[in-house]
């Protein structure tokens, strides 16, 4: 069973400073594929000095920002449904085609929202039984095929349970295969062999305050430095 | 190869109770509007529905939904939709949720005359229960098998009378992969044009797919959330 944590830090990191985090992830040349919630708001702080594609798994590779007032185009939208624009040297294409690019590990990068994520690299966010079955929809072929996971997330969940877990409680969505998670209170990397290691923490949070909202092991090694956004 | 039918009502008339039906569209985009106003007005039921998403309460699948026409939907996501939502925690709705590239690739195998695929999505989860699983090169795969559907519904943007298609942007989506894929397949389209008016080089579906065409009509293209940026 998960424990309950119950704390009160008043400089961890919001959803817009998670997102702009994870943009330093994000290499020149780069195709990434960007989930809905948090992950949306990680293509605000991509500097404009790279050259980035984004691909929306509904077809579309070089997804633009949202269009001006009175532009919207019922049939241009991202994967969250949201209306959205096309940059130039965009490209369009079928829903097969856009998970073969996934498949065939083409997009470099993906990030998305989670519910749990195991010490071993599981992840869950598709299904809680009895309450709330919303599908998978492409976050099972993303899990499974992309080489490189970026999880971003809250630490813990509306009921206070730490979302770093030894296992996952809820139905998998992919196993061993996250890579990185991002949280309002630390950068992590999930080791191969198991374990959340911490890399940095958010301002003002301490080693102590995250070691008590992370149910599953938690490595920490030597200084942690900051994160600086 | 005059493939024209008069209208949605003429294009769906051999649709029976109990039948398979594949439905394009993602989200509300790129949906044949016109056919599943028809299928509505026309009540059948017991109807199996494969379609990347349920519609909302109000507009797409959720319309037959709402009748109660569908047994089963096969879906990926289908998080806007209450009524659904509440038919399936009920049990009066059977529903297989389905990794989405899955959906997409089980379309694109019975177009391509292929009996099934292997694909990770799913492996070492509750989608796999019941699959065999093959290793190729060390990494595991499930056997999905390809859809068998009697009729795939899809909406394109330009038509022809021998039923080539051409999309437009996002609306593309599953179109393509399910007008390959229906025993007997169904076009709509925004503009209906005559054979040779279309650049063969620009053609998404070919027509030999595509059984019946007709030009819709009254589109109302309904945006799901429309997000916008202000002029600065």
């Amino acid at each position: 069973m998960t424990k309950c944590f119950n704390y009160q830090i008043e400089q961890m990191l919001d959803k817009q400073g998670i997102a702009k985090r994870i943009a330093k992830e994000i290499k020149d040349g780069y195709y990434v594929n960007l989930g809905i919630g948090i992950p949306t708001l990680v293509a605000n702080y991509i500097p404009e000095t790279m050259d980035v594609v984004l691909q929306s798994e509904n077809g579309l590779l070089g997804m633009g920002p949202f269009p001006f007032e009175g532009e919207e185009d019922a049939d241009l939208i991202n994967a969250g449904k949201q209306t959205i624009t096309m940059l130039p040297g965009s490209a369009t294409f079928d829903s097969a085609m856009s998970f073969g690019m996934i498949r065939a590990r083409k997009v470099n990068l993906t990030i998305l929202g989670a519910m749990e994520v195991s010490e071993n690299g599981d992840i869950a966010n598709w299904k809680i039984p009895g309450k709330m079955v919303k599908g998978m929809g492409g976050a099972m072929d993303l899990v499974a095929s992309a080489e490189n996971i970026i999880v971003a997330m809250q630490h813990v969940n509306k009921a206070g349970e730490s979302k770093l877990l030894p296992q996952c409680s809820l139905p998998l969505t992919g196993v061993h295969c996250v890579k990185k998670i991002v949280t309002e209170l630390g950068v992590f990397d999930v080791l191969p062999e198991g374990g959340f290691k911490l890399l940095e923490r958010a301002p003002g949070v301490t080693i102590e305050e995250i070691k008590s909202a992370t149910a599953g092991k938690l490595i920490v090694e030597g200084e942690i430095p900051e994160i600086i956004l | 190869m005059n493939k024209v039918v008069t209208d949605a009502d003429e294009a769906i008339r051999d649709i029976e109770d109990g039948m398979t039906l594949m439905l394009g569209g993602f989200g509300l985009c790129g949906l044949p509007e016109n056919c599943i106003a028809a299928l509505v007005k026309k009540g059948v039921k017991q109807l199996t529905c494969i379609s990347n998403n349920a519609g909302v309460d109000d507009f797409g699948i959720g319309l037959m939904l709402k009748q109660r026409q569908v047994k089963k939907m096969i879906s990926s996501y289908v998080g806007e939709n209450a009524e659904f939502e509440r038919q399936l925690l009920s049990g009066e709705l059977e529903v297989d949720l389905i990794p989405q590239g899955t959906l997409a690739t089980r379309c694109m195998a019975a177009g391509y005359g292929m009996p099934a695929i292997f694909t990770p999505a799913g492996v070492g989860t509750e989608v796999a229960i019941g699959k065999e699983v093959r290793n190729f090169n060390g990494k595991d795969y499930l056997m999905e098998m390809a859809f068998d559907a009697d009729f795939a519904i899809v909406k394109a943007w330009k038509g022809d009378t021998m039923g080539n298609l051409i999309y437009k942007s996002t609306a593309r989506n599953f179109n393509p992969v399910m007008a390959m894929a229906g025993k007997i397949t169904i076009a709509e389209v925004e503009e209906l044009v005559e054979a040779g008016e279309l650049e063969p080089d620009h053609i998404h579906t070919p027509g030999i797919y595509v059984h019946r065409i007709f030009q819709g009509k009254d589109y109302e293209k309904r945006i799901e959330h429309r997000t916008v940026r202000s002029k600065e």
